[in-house]
């Protein structure tokens, strides 16, 4: 029987679907079966940042009416036999679904997974309910800005009311340069203000734009820093124990010379 | 000489209504209670009456009202139908009355909690977070949100936190807004009050001062 795991926010545009996406991959690069859920309906992204978006035949929806069986809605993934996505619909919207509906489909996935990631939409409305619905746990993102933290903290507030496991958290899109300088939230004080479990800092990286516009996930490359911090969270997820990475900037041999004899 | 009568009876569509008064002593009462139901014996026989009782601002505990109830019912044909009594007044009640209660939990953005009497909360109130309470608050963890002691009005109220870095604070009608008031980054506990109607924060070693309450510690 696998795990159910949704990844939320609250506020939009701080990485779900890139999260979602890198860590259902690096799982599935783990050797883990994974089925990934966009519940984004109307909004749906997370074929195209896999690359999907061309084999899609049935959805969400199409499912949860009836008008196909489960299976004949999974898309498998072009990378890797034990990946697949369940898209949502595009045609329809949040109200088009219900909680009860996701829930069942995600109790059918779940005996024949390892883990589901459900992609959540932004928001706490319907969309929210309907994603965290069949989740056991739950990944928060979240960026080192003041209004990205508080939403966390909303839709953290509104998980713990739920029997979904504590939830764990994701800070992304963190800029090294600027935490240098003071101008960026310190992991820290989130982690503070959330009181919740870290599970990974995610630095930002162009990288993830390039790969998510090519629709190749980030975790594939060996050379980017945030593949790293991806594929990191899916260790922890599989309950290894992993250091958290150092943010700074590529030490150049200079700077790890001087490092070495007591100078940096 | 009886100026004026403490229990007054209305004829209602279901029955009658008594009023009685709520200033009088609880046995004067009851006696002319009695009087004047049997004076008005002849009448109030035949067919059973539903009784209802008002009492006014006066509250009564069950035996007392189990008295009235046998005083009436000496009536065969009365059925004591109610015993009202006045809902309590809202508004302050006795500050010195209240208790100190505990909770525990955090309280995140978006989460209200309300409370009577003094609170003392083991967690924090992130930003977007509101603690609400008719006495004290006391929080044993960071406040970085929104704290409303005495919010019944009482101005003695005081909002005490191990971190002081509130949105806002509230104590009965006056509310502040740091940091553009005042700014707080002291290590130590801190508490807000009222003096003359202006927020003000001290050190929590200097509450005793205002509040002089005596301390009974042991020791030499």
């Amino acid at each position: 029987m696998g795990e159910a795991i949704v990844v939320t926010s609250g506020k939009g545009g701080v990485g779900k679907t890139t999260t979602s996406a890198n860590v259902g991959t690096a799982l599935a690069l783990m050797g883990k079966k994974v089925c990934m859920i966009d519940t984004d309906i109307g909004l749906r992204n997370l074929d195209v940042v896999m690359g999907l978006e061309n084999r899609i035949i049935y959805d969400l929806i199409d499912v949860a009416e009836g008008r196909c069986r489960l299976n004949q809605a999974l898309v498998k993934d072009k990378r890797f036999d034990e990946l697949y996505m369940l898209p949502a619909a595009q045609t329809k919207d949040k109200n088009d679904i219900s909680p009860d509906q996701v829930r069942k489909i995600v109790e059918e996935l779940k005996p024949d997974f390892d883990y589901v990631i459900i992609d959540c939409p932004a928001g706490i409305e319907q969309g929210f309910r309907n994603a965290i619905a069949g989740a056991d746990h739950a990944i928060v993102v979240t960026t080192p800005e003041n209004a990205a933290v508080r939403d966390a903290d909303r839709v953290i507030g509104l998980l713990e009311k739920t029997n979904i496991s504590r939830p764990k958290l994701v800070i992304n899109r963190i800029r090294p340069n600027l935490l240098k300088s003071g101008d960026m939230l310190e992991v820290d004080d989130i982690i503070q203000v959330l009181a919740i479990d870290l599970i990974g800092i995610v630095p930002d990286d162009e990288d993830v734009i390039k790969a998510a516009n090519q629709g190749e996930p980030t975790v594939m490359n060996p050379n980017s820093r945030a593949a790293m911090a991806y594929r990191n969270v899916a260790r922890r997820i599989l309950g290894e124990t992993v250091p958290l990475m150092h943010l700074d900037e590529k030490t150049g041999v200079f700077r790890r010379m001087r490092k070495f004899l007591g100078m940096g | 000489m009886n100026v004026k009568s403490l229990v007054t009876i209305k004829g209602v569509m279901d029955g009658l209504v008594f009023l009685l008064d709520d200033a009088s002593e609880l046995e004067t009462l009851l006696d002319e209670l009695e009087a004047k139901l049997e004076k008005h014996e002849q009448q109030l026989s035949g067919p059973i009456v539903h009784i209802q009782i008002k009492l006014g601002a006066r509250q009564l505990p069950e035996h007392d009202k189990e008295r009235i109830r046998s005083i009436i019912r000496k009536q065969g044909n009365f059925v004591v139908q109610s015993i009202e009594s006045d809902p309590l007044p809202v508004g302050p009640a006795d500050y010195s009355a209240y208790k100190v209660e505990t909770v525990t939990g955090m309280v995140r953005s978006g989460q209200t909690l309300e409370h009577e009497g003094h609170l003392l909360l083991l967690g924090d109130v992130n930003p977007g977070g509101t603690v609400r309470s008719t006495g004290d608050i006391y929080i044993m963890g960071a406040l970085r949100g929104v704290a409303h002691a005495g919010c019944a009005g009482h101005a003695e109220a005081i909002i005490a936190a191990s971190l002081m870095k509130p949105t806002q604070l509230r104590i009965a009608e006056v509310i502040s807004r740091p940091p553009d008031e005042w700014a707080s980054s002291e290590p130590w506990m801190e508490y807000a009050y009222l003096q003359d109607g202006a927020m003000q924060i001290d050190k929590m070693a200097h509450l005793h001062h205002t509040r002089n309450r005596a301390l009974q510690a042991k020791g030499v």
